[in-house]
């Protein structure tokens, strides 16, 4: 294969694996709508092996139900698009983080009323009875807020109250 | 490999009824916060013990998928701890469970997140970070109650000699964890030290010269076992091959 050959076929496919992650960013979290599964940073690779096309995802916890349903949006939305020989594959290392959620998303996270995830370094207390994590209200952006259940209706999430507005909301923990 | 196999079972075993156990109180709880609190743990626990049935099966071949080994496999073959098949109790027998569970845990799965095996070291080092959670909480329950009110004093000391006698079996390692690489005598000592911190700060205490009952990770159990799986296999075996 002379140089010119295989500079067509990677930029063939190069093509072809960002047309692949643009259909992936149509792919959204079941109970987070308005997050696609590249703001929550799970789509770890996406591969080509002969003419099968294998998207590896990481799941967010160990068992957020969710995945099996995204696992199979992702198959869905790349059948829509013409693709056949489609697999999903799961891999837990390394371990998913909210560091990897995209700006975009957390923007995204807010808008829809749900308080992003503080950076890291904030929060990685475990100590026993420390202080709330401090969580700016995403309605009013007041940070006189107060933690009510630091578990949620998803493993994901708490559930948060503003003492300004009292509007009570959705935090998506730092994990 | 057999031995490692065993090892995943008694892994898989142990989180799926734990999880079973936790999970009765949906709906149940002593307020709400505290009830979406336990099912989390359990949610956890059922992902952790679903992903330790789904490398079981790989390396035990085709004949086998994660719903058989949880669901078609019979009391004797289940190698679970004999402390989570205990009977929920009242909810300071399933926080000082989950308690002490929560800090064996803990301790074994910053171990295991260096195994050998690459799979087995995933899933421990992903469900580590979840199961910090379970330690923080669990371990400020155990102090509120124990430090509460006299009859939530009271019903932690019941707890305490309800559960005891089955907290040796975590550190005796069966045939099968012999070859894991796992340092009981470590995660013991240390298990033993931070019990008894925070049962200090409870006003609790560790109770000494308790016969310890062992068995469960060889498949001889309590009588609750057998109705525990009853009911989580119920379906499956009325209805053969059903699917959700």
């Amino acid at each position: 294969m002379n140089t010119d050959q295989q500079y067509k076929i990677s930029s063939a496919s190069e093509h072809e694996l960002e047309a692949i992650w643009q259909i992936l960013e149509t792919v959204v979290d079941p109970e987070v709508p308005v997050l696609s599964i590249l703001d929550l940073g799970i789509v770890r690779e996406v591969k080509f092996n002969d003419d099968q096309v294998e998207i590896v995802i990481t799941p967010t916890y160990t068992g957020c139900p969710a995945m099996d349903m995204i696992s199979m949006n992702i198959k869905l939305a790349l059948v829509e698009q013409g693709y056949k020989n489609i697999k999903v594959s799961s891999v837990l290392s390394p371990v998913w983080t909210t560091e990897w959620m995209s700006e975009a998303g957390k923007e995204k996270l807010r808008v829809y009323g749900i308080a992003p995830p503080n950076v890291k370094q904030q929060v990685c207390n475990n100590d026993l009875f420390a202080p709330h994590e401090l969580v700016q209200c995403p309605h009013c952006n007041s940070f006189h807020t107060r933690r009510i259940s630091e578990f949620g209706s998803t493993a994901c999430k708490s559930l948060y109250q503003c003492n300004d507005c009292k509007e009570p909301f959705d935090y998506f923990k730092c994990h | 490999m057999t031995a490692l196999i065993d090892y995943i079972l008694h892994l898989a075993d142990t989180t799926l009824i734990l999880c079973q156990r936790n999970s009765e109180w949906c709906g149940h709880g002593p307020v709400l916060e505290q009830d979406i609190a336990i099912t989390n743990v359990s949610l956890d626990l059922l992902g952790q013990a679903r992903n330790f049935y789904q490398y079981a099966a790989q390396l035990m071949g085709d004949n086998y998928d994660e719903n058989k080994l949880a669901y078609l496999r019979k009391e004797r073959e289940f190698k679970n701890l004999l402390l989570a098949e205990q009977p929920k109790g009242d909810w300071a027998q399933t926080i000082l469970r989950q308690y002490l569970f929560s800090q064996f845990q803990f301790l074994l799965y910053q171990q295991l997140q260096h195994h050998k095996d690459e799979q087995v070291a995933a899933i421990t080092a992903k469900a580590l970070k979840e199961t910090t959670y379970h330690l923080r909480w669990s371990s400020e329950w155990v102090i509120r109650l124990g430090d509460g009110t006299e009859e939530s004093h009271q019903r932690m000391i019941i707890a305490i000699d309800e559960l005891w006698r089955y907290t040796g079996e975590l550190f005796v390692p069966a045939d099968y964890e012999k070859e894991s690489g796992i340092d009981f005598s470590l995660i013991k000592q240390t298990w033993l030290k931070n019990v008894k911190n925070i049962f200090d700060e409870a006003d609790l205490s560790i109770p000494e010269n308790v016969f310890m009952q062992l068995g469960g990770k060889n498949g001889i159990h309590t009588e609750f076992l057998g109705y525990i799986l009853t009911e989580l296999q119920y379906v499956q075996r009325a209805y053969p091959n059903s699917e959700w």
